[in-house]
Order: C-alpha cells, then sequence, then structure tokens
C-alpha cells in the first residue's frame, strides 16, 4: 500500500554540513514501511514539481514518525534544509520493496548518504552484524555511534585517512577480510559495482539498493530505469517499482 | 447537471483523460484513485513488439515542468492484451489504446492484432519526440502524416485519434494532414523538445541530450494550439499540456476541446485526475452550467 500525507515535521537536526536529520509524522506511511524502502517528498514551491525520492532511515509505527536523513544536492533538498519543527511537508510511501531480511550473518556496507537505509535495516536483523560505512572524510561521518548502539561491529573507512581506514569500503574489506551470509548494501553506484564483484569473488550473496532520477516514485513514468540481466539478454527494470534493492548478480553495471 | 461527452460515437462519462505514458495502464495509480471516476484511461504506447526505450537518466526537472527520454518503453502488444485489457476492464471507464511504431508497418500491425480486441479507441502517436525514427519523424511532415494515418486508419476497427506534435511552424498544417488522412478525432500535444544541461558535471542531464518537456511551465502554448487546431478543422479536438486541475481543463474546455488530459501534473499529486473531475463538477454547480458542453468552444 502506498498513500500521500501531509506530514509534519517532529523534529529536525543537522548533522554535517550538507546532511539534515529530519522526523515527520505521517501515521499510514510509518504504519506499512520496511526496511530499504523509500519515501517521495514534495518540494511544492510551484517551480521544483518532481518529489525527491529519500530513502527511510527509521520508523516508528506506533507513534506514527518515519525519520529520513538526506544531503543537500539541489534545489529540492535545499528546501527541505530549511523546514522546522510544525512544518508541513506532502509525502507519498512507502516506495519500492526495501531489503529482503535473511538469517544468517550480515554485512551491512554503505557510502556517503547511502548509510541512512541500513540503520533500520540493522536495526531489524537478529543475528552477527558487521557495518562498514565509507565517507570522504572525517567530518562527513554521520549515524556511526547508532549502529555501534544496535551492537554492529562498525568498521569506517575514509577516502582521506582522517577515520578509520584510509581508503574505499571495498578495499577496508579486502584488508580485514570481512565476509558473512548476506551483504546489504547502499551507496554510490561505483561503490556497489566494486562490492558486487568483491561478494561474488568470495560467493557472498549481495543486495544493492541503487538509485536513478524518477518523476513518480510508483513506477508509473518509467523513468528510472536500471539494466537488469533477463534470460541471455537484459531488460530494463525500474528502480522505483522493482527495486531499489536488486541482487548484486542480476545488474549490468 | 451532465458530464458527459461524445467524442466519435464513444459516450465518456466525463472528458477527463489520462496522457498517455504518464498513467501506464491505470495499475500504479488505482492505488491512489478509483479509475471508475475517469472519462477514459489513455494507456502508455504500445507497440508491436516489446521495446526497451532509452537509457537513463530518462528525467529531469526544468522549471515548472520536466523533460523525460523514457523512448516509449513498453513490453508489445500481446502482453498489453493478455494483462492490461482485462485489468482495465474491471472499471466502468473507456480504454485507449496509444499506438506506436518505428515504420508505417509497425504502426499497422499494432492495430491489426488490436483488431476485435475490447478497447474503446486508438491514439496514433506519431509525435513522440524520444524515438529515432517513426515518432515525431512522422508527425511533423504533412505528406508523412497524412500517409501513415491513412494507412493506419484501413486497418483500424475503432475510432482513430491522432497526436500531434508541437514542434512544427504551423500545428494546423498536420493537423489538417490528419484530418484528410482520415482521423476520427485529434489530440494535442505531446512534449515540447527541450534540453537541460548540468553545468557542473558540463554535461546533458538526459542520456539522450534532448527531450520532450511538459508540465505547467507549457500549458499556454498547449492552449493556443488547441485553439488554432479546433478552429482550423472539423474533427473532436482533445486537449493536453499541462493540465493540472480543473482551472486549467475549463481553459482547454473553452478553447473548444472535447475532451481533455491529465499528464504529468499525475506525477505531482496521484489523485490530480479526480481533484480535475471534482473541481469541473464544483464549478458547474457554482455557475449553473447544466451541461459541460455548454462550455466548449465559447472562446470566439
Amino acid at each position: 500500500m502506498k498513500t500521500v500525507e501531509n506530514a509534519s515535521v517532529v523534529s529536525m537536526a543537522n548533522l554535517t554540513d550538507d546532511v539534515y536529520d529530519i522526523t515527520i509524522h505521517c501515521p499510514e506511511i510509518a504504519s506499512w514501511a520496511k526496511a530499504g524502502q523509500f519515501v517521495e517528498l514534495y518540494p511544492d514551491n510551484g517551480a521544483n514539481l518532481l518529489a525527491r525520492p529519500i530513502s527511510i532511515c527509521g520508523m516508528d509505527a506506533e507513534k506514527g514518525d518515519i525519520r529520513l536523513v538526506f544531503r543537500v544536492v539541489g534545489k529540492g533538498t535545499e528546501l527541505f534544509s530549511r523546514l522546522g519543527t510544525g512544518d508541513k511537508i506532502r509525502v507519498l510511501g512507502p516506495c519500492g520493496n526495501g531489503f529482503n531480511l535473511k538469517d544468517g550473518s550480515a554485512v551491512l556496507v554503505g557510502g556517503g548518504i547511502g548509510v541512512p537505509p541500513l540503520l533500520e535495516t540493522c536495526r531489524q536483523l537478529k543475528g552477527d552484524k558487521t557495518v562498514v560505512l565509507g565517507f570522504r572524510d572525517k567530518s562527513s561521518v554521520i549515524l556511526c555511534d547508532e549502529f555501534k548502539a544496535l551492537g554492529a561491529r562498525v568498521y569506517i573507512a575514509t577516502d582521506d585517512g582522517s577515520l578509520g581506514f584510509k581508503g574505499n569500503v571495498v578495499e577496508l574489506m579486502k584488508s580485514e577480510g570481512i565476509t558473512g551470509d548476506m551483504i546489504y548494501s547502499c551507496g554510490p553506484k561505483i561503490m556497489l559495482e566494486a562490492l558486487s564483484d568483491y561478494a561474488e569473488e568470495r560467493g557472498i550473496a549481495c543486495q544493492v539498493s541503487l538509485e536513478e532520477r524518477m518523476a513518480c516514485g510508483i513506477g508509473a513514468c518509467v523513468g528510472c530505469v536500471v539494466k537488469i540481466k533477463d534470460g541471455d539478454g537484459w531488460t530494463h527494470k525500474k528502480v522505483c517499482k522493482d527495486g531499489p534493492v536488486f541482487d548484486s548478480r542480476e545488474v549490468i553495471w | 447537471m451532465k458530464t458527459e461527452v461524445n467524442i466519435c460515437g464513444v459516450t465518456l462519462k466525463n472528458p477527463v483523460m489520462t496522457a498517455s505514458g504518464t498513467f501506464g495502464s491505470g495499475r500504479e495509480y488505482s492505488e491512489f484513485i478509483d479509475l471508475n471516476r475517469l472519462g477514459a484511461v489513455v494507456v502508455k504506447g504500445v507497440a508491436d513488439k516489446p521495446w526497451q526505450g532509452n537509457p537513463a537518466p530518462r528525467i529531469a526537472e526544468v522549471y515548472g515542468g520536466m523533460l523525460n527520454s523514457v523512448g516509449l518503453q513498453n513490453p508489445g502488444v500481446d502482453w498489453f492484451m493478455e494483462n492490461d485489457i482485462p485489468f482495465l476492464r474491471q472499471f466502468d471507464t473507456k480504454i485507449i489504446v496509444n499506438v506506436c511504431g518505428h515504420s508505417v508497418d509497425e504502426y499497422v500491425n499494432v492495430v491489426r492484432k488490436l483488431r476485435g480486441a475490447d478497447v474503446d479507441m486508438l491514439e496514433l502517436n506519431i509525435s513522440c519526440p524520444n524515438v529515432s525514427e517513426g515518432g515525431m519523424a512522422f508527425g511533423t511532415d504533412p505528406v508523412m502524416v497524412k500517409k501513415v494515418v491513412s494507412a493506419v486508419k484501413r486497418e483500424a476497427d475503432k475510432p482513430l485519434i491522432v497526436k500531434l506534435s508541437p514542434n512544427v511552424t504551423d500545428i494546423t498544417l498536420t493537423a489538417k494532414a490528419a484530418e484528410e488522412g482520415g482521423a476520427d478525432a485529434l489530440s494535442l500535444i505531446n512534449t515540447l523538445t527541450g534540453m537541460k544541461i548540468d553545468i557542473y558535471r558540463r554535461q546533458p542531464v538526459l542520456s539522450r541530450k534532448i527531450g520532450g518537456m511538459s508540465g505547467p511551465a507549457v500549458k499556454p502554448v498547449a492552449l493556443r494550439m488547441v485553439y488554432e487546431v479546433c478552429r482550423a478543422v472539423d474533427l473532436p479536438v482533445i486537449g493536453m499540456g499541462g493540465i493540472s486541475n480543473a482551472e486549467d481543463a475549463l481553459e482547454f474546455i473553452m478553447a473548444g476541446a472535447v475532451g481533455v488530459s491529465i499528464g504529468t501534473a499525475n506525477f505531482i499529486n496521484p489523485t490530480a485526475t479526480v481533484d480535475t473531475i471534482d473541481g469541473i463538477e464544483e464549478y458547474m454547480r457554482k455557475y449553473n452550467v447544466e451541461d459541460i458542453n455548454e462550455l466548449r468552444g465559447i472562446i470566439e
């Protein structure tokens, strides 16, 4: 089920220079949401018409709230960054299929603003959890302590080495020999592609959460396609409706 | 109060339809609205074989609108007939099939396969700007328009709507060519060709560089073209282009359109179609309009 709600902002905080942490009250969406799904936020300013897909970082069905952690990347997200407690924002969701949570040991791998959807995923996974997070530098690290609080082993990689391992998440995983039964991942496409190779070489199942420019968020506009293997060939699948989570072995990078 | 309109002998319960390519075959929107309320569902373009469309990125936002270069990705007419017609027939609404092709033969193949199918009308898409063969290449040349329309009309067993491109100097010329070719009705406008460049990456946003612009920003252009075409031909005209609400829809009706389609507005507000229908009814009550047809073409 999906719906549109006129949500009110419960809280708003600044995590880094350009990353914001907003909780909004939208009871129906909160009651249906699953880890790895996303919502569509509408700028509603008359100029920027299309909704922005934002991954769900957490939800509280009892309170009817969802938590979104997003980075300002353009006019729409800039507008959202100026929201304050009590403000209204139109939201559609929950969209997409989310992660397929499996028993066994989990490895959660996130890069930059791909980290937030992994937090709710981590909260819901019951087995052994290893979390590998990659950021540009120390100042852009987000949500690290919250993963630790969930009892996960947390590894951090930064491009410049200002915190944790110097390099990217896949290099870190190689150096630490990180393995598990299932990888849950979200981040830049280049990271996910390298991770997909890492998983395949070691025979680890891997789910990747992808993104693409979209207009509707519900499968009607057919804008947000990715190439997915289909028999001997390939087909265009929709990130919003067929995804955003795909089996890494199906994706044609 | 009467909201029914008649297009080529087909009665729609109200003039509000969906613009092809913005509504799939209605499944996605059935979570948000009651499809029974719609005058008609105009489905996403159907070709004789499955099409994969263009590579992503296919979508770019522009001021007051958007660009798309989807390229008519669709699962083909056989899949459509097996899956989408039965789905839509569960609802009390009319089914209009948008037909696309790369060549006259491909258009004809689709229409042949649709002979006898349980649909109400056909809409010939000779105006998509996002395919290199067929599409807009046909729809911008009056000689080609007449040729493809007459070839398709010979095979069609349902009323044939021809969807016109706005990317021409004088749209009344292609409108007249479609009329001469045997079109039963016209629909306009398809998207306006447009472009957006990402100045930080120094690249076009769309993988195909150029796409079709739609959304509220194109409405005045669309309205002007509908007005011109209504005065130039004797065919019923279905108006579209940036219609987002009842006020917009009523403008097109007053300019001469018998029906209106909601397109990009569906992406911005999934209930835009029924909100428009409600708004039209409210206007009719408030201003004592007994019959929606009284408003059609009242602008001289």
